[in-house]
């Protein structure tokens, strides 16, 4: 009797563990490792589901922009497990999938009937794909941003501030389709008194330590003809990094820093730009698309009283610099099962929805291309837009040291002034030959 | 409890053993043995890593790229250095950083403590405030300073506006190439003078009244009581405190990344960011390790000549 008794107790307790599924029983405690900023305090909030649904305990490791990749990669780089889950910048793509960091997520898309071609297909090029243009994953598109501008809508509305750039330029003061009418507008509004304060132009990236000054100069020089490579023989610079549209476009970028920007301005990056647009410094914003919720909702320029456009054209084509990242496992994490559970969470289009309305940038097509999306914000219909146009920067395992000098060549110019904006993409030619050769590449 | 007592006396006879093995030892022997564990971490943890540092700087290793072949390249890390006009650059903004922030240090630190040595009413309450931005972290004052040099609500603006009667927001301290090397100079130079006067402070108080007081006799002037008597009295500390300051800011790193990033452009990109960035950011191991070497070797050749000098003044 005894013995049937435990028997029972024995198979109630299998059938209980069968039932309640692995999950319940390996309940684990991830950390997600991402950048200290808006988006992933949304995903703290939205990955609570995640938990309740789960059983596993989610915990976040967030650093701030300018300290990201040094104290990420040092991470990476050393094999520490401190990360079970990644959301890495996308430009560390190429490097974190040929030394192992990250795990190959082919196998598991195909089990768990996640499919890339669900994504904007720039998101999965940018944040997912090495080597580029194959079909090999290394990240699901995990947040989509791209860089933009913001404006004040007010300004430009004012009857007195309208008739007076009519008359001095011969249209509306309204948002700008190219970079040419931007830096108009910019010197426009440059050291113009508004409601008995000085206010400046624009706002732009200038930052030396990290990679501020690039995500901004880029904008100017891919429109101005600005290339990589050569598209028909990779690798090759000359005539494409430093040519003529190139030097116009960094010459460009030049003007716009000496007429336009707030005094002072000469080391900022994002939280500098979105501090100087809030305290009503600057009549426009270079910045990335992740800050628009918090414009929106701000007390001083929200509410209506912001705009927003893409980066606009130049003479050379139209693109905007791509941000956002993919989220990752890391290959060094003991918990993968668990970490690959929360990707599988995340890429439901249930999810997705639900990232996008508390502030995250989904990269789901169902999302993005749902009817309603373009006017569930106002600023959704310009992310759209600057999707559809954006290029990034490389994505080489080498891309720190391809970064670096074109963060100094790049300031050296527009901020210090020293020397010529050929001297500069010329040096820069230089620099990345030398990397390229390093790598064994050419 | 058979056992424990059957062991007791084996422990005994063993330790009694170790007591006379310890007795037979020279004093030669038991200072090597105190000594040792010292030496083994100090191997550990300084020559190694030194002797590595070395080997590496003779490689192409990349510490970022455990998967590719390491591969002996002689001298040539040290050939791309040394022709690399970018380096000498920040070589010369390091220059100019040590040689400057040492004079106004060493003049400035010596007036103070000239002045504090002095007895006053508030001796110590001055004295306490003065050397107050020492205590701080150097972080802290790199980013509190980007404040205080903000062209529009910048207090150091405001005031060099208010005095000269310029626009404060038409200059900017850390974003001008001309003006950029000169705000680190006067940062470092805030924070760091109180160090050299207090040593200068210790230096004139070892001064014995007794010497004054002779030359007083002899009718020396206030003058030549301070050329013949105090100052070279006080030249060793003041040499000390030049060593110091020399070797701190010769490796200047988180004042100046806080304030100015190294920028604008390179201005201010002192060999510590520069040598930060090569090894942590472009993670090129084997030439940042070269570059570490030089370095070490510099400082190394430029201190061991300065301490003979500061041991001949001692000797005096």
């Amino acid at each position: 009797m005894q013995s049937n008794f435990m028997k029972s107790v024995i198979g109630i307790g299998a059938i209980a563990a069968a039932t309640l599924g692995p999950s319940a029983a390996q309940a684990e405690d991830l950390t997600l490792c991402w950048a200290a900023w808006d988006p992933a305090n949304a995903l703290v909030e939205l990955s609570k589901d995640f938990e309740a649904q789960s059983g596993h305990n989610m915990s976040f490791e967030f650093v701030p922009w300018p300290n990201f990749a040094d104290r990420m990669l040092n991470e990476l780089n050393s094999g520490g497990k401190l990360c079970d889950l990644m959301i890495g910048d996308s430009q560390w793509i190429g490097g974190s999938a040929e030394n192992g960091h990250y795990i190959k997520m082919n196998d598991f898309f195909d089990k768990e009937g996640i499919d890339m071609a669900d994504f904007i297909p720039a998101t999965v090029t940018g944040y997912a794909e090495w080597p580029k243009g194959t079909p090999n994953y290394w990240a699901l598109p995990a947040f989509g941003d791209v860089v933009g501008w913001t404006y004040r809508k007010d300004w430009f509305e004012r009857p007195e501030l309208q008739a007076e750039f009519k008359e001095k330029h011969g249209r509306a003061l309204d948002a700008p389709k190219t970079l040419e009418e931007l830096q108009q507008i910019a010197e426009f509004f440059q050291d113009r008194d508004i409601d008995g304060k000085k206010v400046y132009g624009a706002s732009i990236y200038t930052e030396r330590g990290s990679e501020g000054i690039t995500m901004g100069v880029t904008n100017a020089l891919y429109n101005y003809g600005f290339q990589y490579e050569n598209p028909e023989k990779p690798y090759e610079l000359e005539g494409y990094v430093n040519s003529d549209g190139a030097v116009a476009g960094l010459e460009f970028y030049k003007s716009l820093y000496d007429c336009c920007v707030p005094p002072g301005s000469s080391d900022w990056y994002m939280s500098e730009n979105i501090d100087a647009y809030k305290s009503g410094q600057v009549a426009m914003q270079m910045n990335f698309a992740f800050i628009w919720p918090g414009v929106e909702s701000d007390a001083n320029v929200g509410g209506g009283k912001s705009g927003y456009f893409p980066n606009p054209a130049g003479p050379g084509g139209h693109f905007a610099q791509l941000g956002g990242q993919g989220i990752s496992v890391v290959a060094y994490s003991e918990k993968q099962e668990a970490a690959l559970e929360y990707i599988k969470w995340f890429a439901q289009p249930a999810v997705q929805k639900k990232w996008w309305e508390s502030g995250g940038y989904s990269a789901l097509r169902a999302v993005v291309e749902d009817p309603g999306f373009a006017s569930s914000q106002p600023y959704a219909q310009t992310f759209l837009d600057s999707m559809a146009i954006v290029k990034d920067f490389w994505a080489e395992p080498a891309y720190a040291s391809l970064l670096l000098p074109m963060q100094s060549r790049i300031h050296n110019y527009v901020v210090a002034g020293q020397g010529t904006a050929k001297e500069a993409l010329d040096g820069l030619v230089k620099d990345w030959d030398e990397v390229f050769e390093d790598e064994g590449i050419k | 409890m058979s056992d424990g007592a059957n062991t007791q006396p084996i422990k005994n006879k063993q330790s009694a053993n170790l007591m006379n093995k310890v007795r037979g030892l020279s004093d030669r022997a038991i200072a090597w043995i105190f000594i040792s564990p010292t030496i083994l971490i100090l191997l550990a943890i300084n020559i190694f890593p030194l002797i590595w540092t070395v080997y590496l700087s003779f490689t192409n290793y990349r510490v970022n790229r455990p998967k590719k072949d390491v591969e002996f390249i002689g001298l040539r890390n040290y050939e791309r250095i040394l022709s690399d006009a970018d380096i000498w650059i920040t070589m010369q903004a390091t220059a100019h950083f040590l040689i400057w922030t040492i004079i106004l240090q060493v003049m400035i630190g010596f007036t103070l403590a000239y002045l504090i040595n002095k007895k006053f009413k508030g001796n110590d309450l001055w004295t306490t405030i003065i050397v107050l931005p020492m205590m701080l972290s150097p972080a802290v004052v790199g980013n509190f300073w980007t404040f205080l040099y903000q062209p529009q609500i910048g207090l150091f603006n405001y005031v060099v506006g208010f005095v000269s009667g310029a626009d404060p927001s038409s200059f900017s301290m850390i974003g001008d190439v001309a003006l950029a090397p000169w705000a680190i100079v006067i940062v470092d130079t805030w924070m760091w003078t109180p160090f050299v006067m207090l040593i200068c402070l210790a230096g004139l108080r070892s001064i014995p009244d007794s010497i004054y007081e002779a030359a007083e006799c002899d009718r020396a002037s206030k003058w030549r009581q301070f050329w013949t008597i105090t100052v070279p009295m006080v030249l060793p500390f003041l040499m000390l405190a030049v060593l110091f300051r020399g070797i701190e800011n010769f490796k200047m790193f988180d004042l100046v990344v806080q304030l100015t990033g190294g920028g604008p452009g390179s201005t201010t990109e002192l060999t510590s960011i520069n040598l930060k960035r090569e090894a942590f950011e472009k993670w090129r191991t084997g030439y940042a390790s070269a570059y570490a070497v030089i370095l070490f070797v510099s400082i190394f050749g430029i201190a061991s000549i300065y301490v003979k000098a500061l041991n001949k003044v001692k000797s005096r």
